[in-house]
């Protein structure tokens, strides 16, 4: 297929390079420069979209960002598949495969017209909601469909074979837009000395300079931007991103750019040459000062069948002609209510086709280029606006009245005028979303038609964004800019000649944004306002009548301004149309607010590397690799990687868990087991009133413990609610080492910070955290000391190394901390060696504890040794509302120490105090075969009705290899007083359990074993 | 070996057990690369004596300078370093410092300080086993951190002498900037591997020597 | 993502350095022991929530570890002075309002400009989407 709207000369493409392409299925030929819709424009494609409501044939109306309709589907082969990409932004490379988003099943076929006749000719906003809501069960069947055929685009089902990652900048000077006010402030700020970033979203930076009809320095204005960049690139303290789009823009500014790195090039970073390399990067940005120099989006006219292929914004049809060489029709017909837009006519005729005519809203222009146009012999129609586009599936007429602005009415006669192509202007507006991230609202200016950005600690509007329309007023707003960041970052002013322009007059613009029609919206063609949402006037003029008045009402209900759009045609015409139906003016209706991300991102992008084994950071203990080698399988015990249990093989079977956990436990508390408590919290405690802390931070007492001895204790939230256990030892008299639970050691750390730091600075006392320093060993079972006595020369009898002792040693060779503490119920010595010899030591152990048996468990049989044995584990048998009185812990509350310490006060508030608190008790289940659910809740009357009363839980249940039966721990309503009831736990499935309240000691109730 | 108020504890055994730095599982599961032309350097300093110093920065001051002739950094995110470049104090905060010294010397410095600080409010902590130190390098060392860290690293925010405390992807880190071409980076054994990892990833795009 | 200028580091540091704690300037009552329960109450649960000026405590997690003070803007969301603990805030929300009478041009709730007339403000306050 030839490029038939292709022109000879001009453009900033390169006809030696052509590139082939697939658009739904059809191969097409673009030249290098192209983007995609430039390059379907080249080819004479039409229709690229159908719409998301109506399904009506739409056709490119943009060049850029603002793009409602050209929102494809890109990439070759399933893996390679992006969702909502703009055609106009999408740079052209070899062997681009794009589909239409809204296509299903073909553009060219209207498929979803029966849904759009259901409502009739108009659907009224909310009719999705009226129709299909009813009954709601269907929704979930109409909506596969209605989505499928409205098409919002689908992620791919395969990995994505790329990477992307994340950047982190600091600069003095952020500049978002590389347009003549962008560089002109760049160029300004940078020449000063000040860090700077510069980003556009563009292929190529100069914004409105690739395509203008003026001068700078009386060449091309093209030329000003080459040598600019050059300048720039070649600066130390200026970092350049093209491609590059400003996204979000966050508190204390903070912004996000999404950079797209290779996909101008090919389907994958491999293809474009950049294996390895990300093919997007996440850019987050903190900067002192931020240059907003966003520039303008030209608005549509509204007026009837203005989506019909072949409508386009004036300004499109003149970068289209100027940048890429393409004249995207033969017969323009412009109408417009500004003089800026006349450059469309005069780009057109000067490639050589047909202008029908210029239709001017105002009665009497006479700006520069309106003269210009008359000169050159197009027919200027004054006071009047195309009211109707006519045609099926392009424009093939334009309906011109004279219009009454004032009283808002069509007078006089109308004129049919033959086209293929009507431009429109209304006007433009500043892309002030940026600024809108931030909280900030839009301020109205009444002289430009149209909101600029509102007031941003630390932004500064430069350029068109601000209202400074013409190149010499938006080049020096730019330098002005750049100026002033560059001052306020502490750097003194740079020397900075601008370009010579060539001044225009430009005569006053007027209000247009929706053109009247002689019927009313309601019966007149649809007259769109968002055509990427499908909400027309009538949609906006029944939803104020339907008393929908605060413009985030109208939002919500007609869907203007939704989704990836973000309202970049739409909001300012959606706005003056509500204003108009509500007789108010357009600064008393407001704006809605634009959101992040101004175009869509990648959910690659967003993520960056923090994905697969980069996910999540997985910490190891100093052991990890022998528990890898030895066949553990692993739990995550928040990000520690701990093992679980040791399955062995039998026979050439492997274990199941139920199997591994049973012979794990059994050679606990029969012979000799180990285990890796590497990950439980240290800290280490030091100075003249650590001992005091201690005091104020557990529950129970502190003052008579002696260097040398281990004490349990617990630790409670000012609220009396359980918060952290673990054993304390006091290693000197002004020195403890406390351990906490693996996952509360951060947490605890803080804590300790927290009081210290906030209440009793007055205390002298540090903290250190000593987790990772010490690698801790449990040896525990009744050959522990067997086991042990082979590896040290220190005493471990049990009179001279008693229960609750810790003593220094040398283990193996190595200098070792042995505490008699046990987590067990058996005989356990807990041994710490600084880390770096932890594997050592940990071998030396199996090297003698071959003969002992020695058996090496998990987490796992862990938990079920201690359950055992009543021992909780904060934060699963407890839940931040258990306190330690609940728990039966009496013997660890010092009600009678000195000072009032955390938690104590509120162990006498009258609903910790109450009768009817739930209780920390066992459960034995009548039927030993059965281990009960955690979490099953326990009730007292199995024959009541649903709701029943629900009066505790089972917090830990597991079966029990020693005992030969499961059992639980619970929280019941006055568990200890119903010792030898039976509750009952109903299932699910229609079961109901049986239960024995018991103590929640189930083994050595007397704690002989530990002892020996 | 021990006083009233702390208890000293030489973690380094007398004879010569094995010894494995937090990066040896690391070392075992990634390749080691050395390119010809490598962008980056990775090198673990491996086994040094880690030791954070607490207390009025007055009296810490004084006992260092007296111990190992060097001066505690008073100014915030500040390292000193002995000449040799081995030894090193870094501010970590209002009361706090970071001492880093060649390994087996931390057990012999704790009692030369705890003697020389007598009564004063202090603490001593050894770390040794709980940290190690990985050293950055190469032509592309500025671009690895930034991906990797959300301070600032351009040479005026961050000058030779400076170390801060601060993210490192999704763990922690302390960077120090130790000459005008080397950053160190003192990471957390139990995240070694996790830092380790994703340096390797950051950096293989401009390729990595890892020796 | 904020900006916070920590008082102990004397720099600016990227808000996930830090962890919030809350209302600041909170007291511990002086007797608990002593305290009635519904003293006790108010001081476990009960905290302010303005719209406006707010003192919160926060902590360098990642950094020095240190608790300090933030003066904040609940709505605009900037933060107007860091302070450690111990100190007390030179800004407050009586401060700002006195300022405010005398003329002086401050950011007001989110409506630092005028993006609608106040008369309609009901009917553009901010809803999520
Ligand atoms: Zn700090």
């Amino acid at each position: 297929m030839t490029q038939t709207n292709r022109i000879d000369a001009g453009g900033r493409v390169d006809r030696a390079q052509t590139l082939e392409f697939t658009f739904n299925g059809q191969r097409y030929q673009g030249l290098k420069g192209d983007t995609l819709a430039s390059a379907l424009l080249a080819n004479g494609v039409d229709i690229v979209n159908r719409s998301f409501k109506y399904s009506r044939a739409r056709g490119i109306v943009a060049a850029g960002a603002e793009e409602p309709n050209a929102v494809v589907q890109l990439g070759a082969r399933e893996e390679t598949q992006v969702p909502n990409v703009r055609a106009t932004q999408q740079a052209l490379y070899k062997g681009l495969v794009a589909r239409s988003t809204n296509g299903w099943p073909n553009v060219q076929r209207d498929v979803m017209s029966w849904v759009g006749k259901l409502g009739g000719g108009f659907m009224p906003p909310g009719f999705y909601y009226k129709t299909f809501m009813a009954p709601a069960s269907m929704w979930m069947t109409y909506e596969k469909y209605i989505r499928k055929g409205a098409g919002l685009g689908r992620a791919p089902h395969e990995s994505d074979p790329d990477i992307y990652d994340h950047m982190h900048h600091h600069c003095d000077v952020m500049v978002i837009g590389a347009g003549p006010a962008g560089l002109a402030a760049a160029l300004s700020a940078a020449r000063a000395g000040a860090r700077v970033i510069l980003c556009d979203e563009q292929e190529e930076m100069g914004g409105s300079l690739l395509d203008t009809r003026e001068t700078l320095d009386g060449v091309a204005a093209a030329r000003w931007v080459e040598a600019t960049v050059k300048e720039l690139s070649g600066l130390e303290n200026v970092t350049l991103l093209p491609r590059t789009t400003a996204n979000g823009y966050h508190d204390h500014n903070f912004v996000t750019l999404h950079e797209r790195r290779t996909e101008h090039l090919a389907d994958t970073a491999s293809e474009a040459g950049f294996a390895g390399e990300s093919r997007a990067r996440l850019h987050r940005v903190r900067a002192g000062q931020v240059i907003l120099a966003s520039g303008t989006h030209e608005r549509p006219l509204v007026y009837a069948n203005n989506d019909l292929p072949g409508n386009m914004l004036a300004g499109a049809v003149s970068t289209y002609i100027r940048r890429y060489a393409v004249v995207p029709g033969k017969k323009l017909v412009l109408s417009t209510s500004n003089d800026h837009a006349y450059r469309a006519a005069l780009d057109w005729k000067e490639a050589g086709r047909e202008i029908v005519a210029i239709v001017d809203a105002r009665a009497n222009p006479d700006g520069d280029l309106v003269r210009q146009a008359r000169d050159s012999g197009i027919r200027v129609i004054t006071g009047s606006s195309v009211v109707e586009a006519r045609g099926g599936q392009r424009v093939t007429g334009a309906r011109v009245c004279a219009i009454d602005l004032e009283r808002f009415v069509v007078t006089g006669k109308t004129e049919e005028l033959e086209c293929d192509t009507i431009a429109s202007s209304g006007g433009y507006s500043p892309v002030v979303h940026l600024s809108s991230h931030t909280g900030t609202r839009p301020q109205w200016n009444e002289e430009l038609l149209g909101f600029v950005p509102g007031e941003v600690k630390g932004m500064i509007s430069a350029g068109g964004v601000a209202g400074h329309y013409g190149l010499d007023k938006t080049l020096a707003d730019g330098e002005r800019a750049g100026r002033e960041a560059a001052q306020k970052s502490g750097f003194s002013e740079a020397q900075i000649t601008l370009p010579a322009t060539r001044a225009r007059r430009d005569g006053p613009a007027c209000a247009l944004y929706q053109v009247p029609h002689e019927k009313t919206a309601l019966r007149a063609p649809k007259q769109f306002v968002d055509l990427q949402n499908d909400v027309t006037a009538a949609g906006i003029e029944l939803a104020t009548r339907e008393g929908f008045e605060s413009i985030e009402h109208v939002k919500r209900y007609t869907a203007l301004g939704f989704g990836t759009d973000q309202g970049k045609l739409g909001n300012i015409n959606g706005m003056a149309i509500a204003a108009r139906c509500l007789d108010r003016s357009i600064p008393e209706v407001g704006t809605t607010v634009f959101r992040p991300n101004y175009t869509p991102v990648t959910f690659g992008a967003i993520v960056g590397r923090h994905c697969g084994e980069l996910f999540d950071p997985k910490r190891y203990t100093a052991l990890h690799q022998w528990h890898v080698e030895n066949g553990a399988e692993f739990e995550d015990v928040g990000q520690w990687k701990r093992p679980w249990y040791f399955p062995r093989t039998v026979n050439g079977k492997k274990e199941t868990m139920h199997e591994a956990v049973a012979r794990e436990c059994l050679a606990v508390r029969e012979k000799v087991g180990i285990l890796d408590a590497s990950t439980l919290g240290k800290i280490d405690i030091q100075g003249p009133d650590a001992r005091e802390f201690m005091g104020r931070v557990y529950t129970n007492k502190w003052a008579q413990l002696a260097p040398g001895r281990v004490r349990y204790g617990l630790m409670c939230k000012d609220d009396g609610m359980l918060m952290d256990d673990g054993t304390t030892s006091c290693l000197a008299d002004n020195h403890f080492l406390m351990t906490t639970t693996t996952g509360g050691a951060a947490g605890v750390l803080e804590w300790l910070e927290l009081w210290h730091q906030t209440e009793w600075p007055e205390l002298q006392v540090y903290f250190n955290s000593v987790t990772d320093h010490w690698a801790t060993m449990t040896v525990t079972g009744p050959d522990a000391r067997k086991l042990l006595s082979e590896l040290t020369d220190l005493d471990l009898d049990k009179e001279s190394f008693k229960f609750m002792d810790w003593r220094d040693a040398v283990v193996a060779d190595v200098p070792a901390r042995i505490f008699r503490i046990s987590f067990t119920g058996e005989l356990a010595f807990e041994i710490n060696v600084q880390a770096n010899y932890a594997l050592h030591v940990w071998k030396k152990l199996f090297e003698h504890g071959e003969k002992h048996d020695l058996t090496p468990y998990g987490t796992e049989t862990m938990h079920v040794l201690r359950a055992e044995k009543g021992l909780i584990i904060v934060g699963q048998d407890t839940d931040g509302s258990v306190t330690p009185e609940d728990l039966g812990m009496q013997w660890a509350i010092g009600y009678d120490k000195p000072f009032p310490w955390i938690g104590k006060r509120a162990l006498s508030r009258p609903d910790t105090v109450r009768g009817d608190r739930k209780q920390f008790v066992g459960l034995k289940p009548k039927d030993p075969s059965v281990v009960l659910e955690e979490g099953a809740q326990i009730v007292f009357d199995k024959e009541q009705a649903i709701p029943m009363a629900m009066k505790g839980h089972v917090t830990s249940s597991y079966y029990s290899p020693s005992l030969g039966h499961g059992f639980a721990l619970a929280v019941v309503v006055e568990g200890r007083d119903r010792m030898g009831q039976t509750v009952y736990l109903p299932m699910p499935d229609g079961t109901v359990h049986e239960a024995e309240i018991t103590s929640p000691v189930f083994i050595d109730p007397k704690g002989e074993r530990q002892n020996v | 070996m021990s006083n009233a108020s702390a208890r000293e504890f030489n973690t380094v055994p007398a004879g010569n057990p094995g010894v494995e730095s937090p990066l040896a599982w690391s070392y075992r599961q990634q390749k080691v690369s050395s390119p010809a032309s490598a962008g980056v350097v990775l090198r673990e300093k491996a086994l040094l004596g880690h030791m954070v110093l607490r207390g009025g920065a007055i009296v810490l001051d004084e006992a260092v300078r007296q111990v190992l002739g060097m001066s505690l950094p008073a100014k915030p995110n500040t390292i000193t370093r002995d000449e040799a470049g081995e030894r090193s104090i870094q501010w970590i905060s209002p009361d706090e410092w970071l001492v880093i010294v060649p390994g087996g010397e931390e057990f012999d410095l704790e009692h030369r300080l705890r003697e020389s600080l007598g009564d004063a409010h202090f603490s001593i902590v050894n770390v040794s086993g709980g940290q190690t130190v990985l050293m950055l390098a190469g032509d592309h060392a500025r671009e690895v951190l930034m991906k990797t860290v959300s301070f600032d690293v351009h040479p005026s925010a961050f000058p030779v002498g400076k170390g801060v405390t601060t993210i490192f992807a999704k763990a922690t880190v302390v960077l120090r900037r130790a000459s005008e071409t080397e950053w160190e980076l003192v990471i957390r054994r139990s995240f070694a591997d996790y830092c380790y990892r994703w340096l390797l990833d950051a950096a293989s795009e401009y390729g990595v020597d890892s020796q | 993502m904020f900006y916070i200028h920590c008082p102990y580091c004397q720099e600016y540091r990227e808000e996930e350095e830090f962890h919030p704690r809350g209302q600041g300037h909170l007291m511990r009552p002086a007797d608990p022991d002593n305290a009635t329960d519904e003293e006790w109450g108010d001081y476990l649960f009960f905290r302010d929530n303005p719209r406006g000026i707010h003192h919160e405590l926060w902590v360098h997690s990642v950094g020095c570890r240190k608790f300090f003070n933030i003066t904040r803007n609940t709505v605009t969301y900037e933060i107007l002075e860091t302070y450690p603990m111990g100190e007390q805030p030179t800004i407050t929300a009586e401060s700002e309002k006195l300022r405010k009478e005398q003329g002086v041009q401050t950011a007001d709730g989110g409506w630092q400009t005028i993006g609608a007339q106040p008369d309609s403000r009901a009917l553009n306050e901010e809803i999520s989407s």
